[in-house]
């Protein structure tokens, strides 16, 4: 059987082996090399969830940690970028973006198209998102449509081990900036994840599932949300196709709409707020390149347009699930004229 | 300074004289409408960028400002592909894409001008760990103004190059004013150097109008940072002669330039000097006047001529693979 590993450690197994291969790759983050200067033990944390850990004395020199100063470090790295390097810094939360957006969408992703095509900026930052931990508002939010927006970033959500390692492997290659969305409830999945290096190419779109009667496009944490509903409804006769674009950026339209060419209908799943978010722009790019196929109008399942709250009697209904998706599906397979 | 050689001088002389005519010109040519934007110019600062910049070299990166020009003649920027990159040709620096504000040159070390406050010296800190790493004593220099020096993203920078210990020099261009607000109001401490104690590095304040003031300083913050004795903060006190922007009505100044042009000029001082002192001739340098003065004439035409971005640039360059 092959061998299973984590979310978390698959994109540790992949910044390893990167930093093997590479003396470029450097990481740095709050707490990656885990508790730098402190009396305790180095390497305790590496980073708040553990996924540097035991990169720092592996590396030596090359995990840094950093203090609470996303804009300098964020920019450091990027920095670092332009001369040589191949940072990888630990954005902890994504909804930190606030703090060091700057760096990352007026310097990063401008050097290329700004400076005449004459510069490369391949930083990789990570950064974990999504609700489902109570951790409220400020710590859950689903911001990659955002950075998905600003032209010059490659936008990354893997939604299992196996995408996390060959997609992060492809970041750190990658020549242009890259932001690695993490979901923070999907560290602990397990799945089968190849031992050896892979690169999983940006902008190619996996079917997860194939089915004729209706396109689901799910993003991050919500493909597994959609597996489980197209499970539920082939019970009930509807079949799903299944598509998870891997990167918002670069998009693979193409999948997306070859798969309505054929079903005519389409649920767009995204856990991100619903105003510009990544379901309205699917939504938008089928009605534009592909009208003539839909046979019922196009469905959108996101979170309210509302901040992520903190109870759990709120939080658990804020987040897509596959309840909602099935009844999405089943509203677009059943609608008549 | 008697350990200057001639040549070192006379280079020094024509970087300066390269960014005054540069500017001048820039002034001239704005006014007849023909430069579209926003221009920010230098002249007045140019011992600045020179005192620094003569002791870098191909190892070394520098970040600017919006008011940028003067660093990228100094950091070797070449004078023509500037000039057409603020005519937004597409022989420009930066192929006519970025303009005054976003002129770079990665090869040489200049990683830009750049339109926002304060977004240099994260950038900086980053080039200086990378020169860390190779190992070659290559520094990191930022260039910033008296209104980045109240930037956050100044403030995490100094504090993160201290921590890491990073090749890395911060000059602070403290030419009185942010925009059109004074820096005697929007700075709360007496001097920009002061912040040095605050994050454990050494704090220089140079008189800006005095190359060999700022040579000096310069090199001792450069050279201690290639030892590894870690970053330095120098401010660098100054006056441009040009408003905030072209354009700028200046009503919030009142007789200081016509007192910095008389009595303070960083070219006039630095000719005095070198003359009285018979390390160069009156001839020599006039001789780099009429050379410069050719350069940033043949500039001027070249970027007129010259052809402008193609209708299908619009949109390429934006990813190197996509």
């Amino acid at each position: 059987m092959a061998r299973t590993i984590s979310y978390r450690e698959a994109i540790n197994e992949a910044l390893a082996q990167e930093m093997e291969r590479d003396p470029r790759v450097i990481v740095m983050g709050e707490d990656n090399a885990g508790g730098a200067g402190s009396p305790g033990e180095d390497d305790a944390w590496g980073g708040v969830l553990g996924v540097t850990k035991g990169l720092y004395h592996r590396f030596p020199g090359r995990v840094l940690d950093t203090p609470i100063s996303e804009s300098a470090f964020i920019g450091a790295a990027i920095g670092a970028a332009t001369r040589g390097m191949r940072p990888v810094a630990e954005l902890m939360f994504i909804d930190f973006m606030g703090v060091c957006f700057d760096q990352i969408f007026n310097q990063a992703a401008k050097f290329r198209y700004m400076f005449g095509g004459r510069a490369i900026t391949p930083v990789t930052v990570r950064t974990m998102y999504g609700a489902g931990l109570r951790a409220a508002a400020q710590h859950s939010q689903s911001l990659y449509p955002i950075f998905t927006h600003i032209p010059g970033l490659k936008v990354v959500l893997p939604s299992s081990p196996y995408e996390a390692k060959g997609l992060m492997i492809q970041s750190i290659r990658d020549d242009d900036p890259v932001i690695f969305c993490e979901h923070k409830m999907l560290y602990d999945t397990v799945g089968e994840v190849p031992e050896e290096s892979y690169a999983i190419p940006f902008g190619e779109a996996g079917i997860v599932r194939e089915g004729g009667d209706v396109t689901v496009v799910a993003f991050g944490r919500m493909v597994g949300m959609a597996e489980q509903a197209a499970g539920q409804l082939a019970g009930d006769g509807i079949e799903c196709e299944v598509i998870d674009p891997r990167t918002t950026s670069p998009l693979d339209t193409e999948t997306i709409l070859e798969s309505v060419e054929s079903t005519g209908r389409l649920v767009v799943v995204d856990e991100a707020t619903p105003r510009c978010n990544m379901a309205t722009d699917v939504c938008a790019l089928v009605a534009q390149e592909a009208f003539g196929a839909l046979r019922a109008p196009v469905q959108m399942v996101t979170a309210p347009h509302a901040p992520v709250p903190f109870s759990d009697a709120l939080e658990d209904l804020y987040i897509p699930d596959p309840q909602r998706i099935a009844n999405a599906v089943k509203s677009v397979a059943g609608w008549k004229r | 300074m008697s350990e200057i050689d001639e040549i070192t001088l006379l280079d020094a002389y024509r970087m300066m004289r390269t960014i005054r005519a540069f500017e001048e010109r820039v002034h001239e040519e704005f006014a007849t409408g023909e430069i579209p934007g926003f221009v920010h110019l230098y002249a007045g600062e140019e011992a600045s960028a020179t005192g620094v910049c003569m002791h870098l070299d191909a190892r070394d990166t520098i970040a600017s400002t919006h008011r940028g020009h003067g660093h990228c003649i100094a950091k070797g920027v070449d004078v023509k592909a500037m000039m057409a990159e603020i005519y937004g040709r597409g022989t420009g620096s930066c192929r006519g894409k970025g303009g005054s504000m976003h002129i770079a040159d990665l090869t040489k070390g200049m990683l830009g001008a750049n339109g926002i406050v304060g977004g240099g010296p994260p950038l900086i800190c980053g080039t200086a760990l990378a020169a860390k790493h190779e190992g070659a004593g290559g520094v990191g220099v930022a260039f910033f103004g008296d209104g980045a020096s109240n930037q956050g993203t100044t403030l995490e920078s100094l504090n993160l190059a201290s921590v890491w210990n990073l090749p890395a020099v911060f000059v602070a261009e403290n030419n009185g004013y942010a925009e059109a607000t004074s820096s005697s109001w929007s700075v709360a401490c007496d001097n920009i150097a002061d912040r040095a104690a605050a994050f454990g590095m050494p704090g220089v304040i140079v008189d800006g109008f005095d190359f060999f003031a700022v040579h000096e300083a310069a090199g001792e913050a450069i050279s201690r940072a290639r030892r590894g004795g870690g970053p330095t903060l120098i401010e660098v006190k100054l006056t441009r002669y040009f408003g905030h922007f072209e354009g700028d009505q200046q009503t919030y100044r009142a007789g200081e330039v016509a007192h910095a042009r008389e009595n303070l000029d960083c070219l006039l001082r630095f000719r005095t000097r070198v003359t009285e002192r018979d390390l160069l001739t009156d001839k020599q340098l006039d001789a780099v006047d009429v050379e410069v003065d050719a350069l940033i004439d043949a500039a001027v035409a070249e970027a007129k001529r010259a052809p402008r971005p193609a209708p299908g640039d619009l949109a390429t360059d934006v990813y190197v693979t996509y």
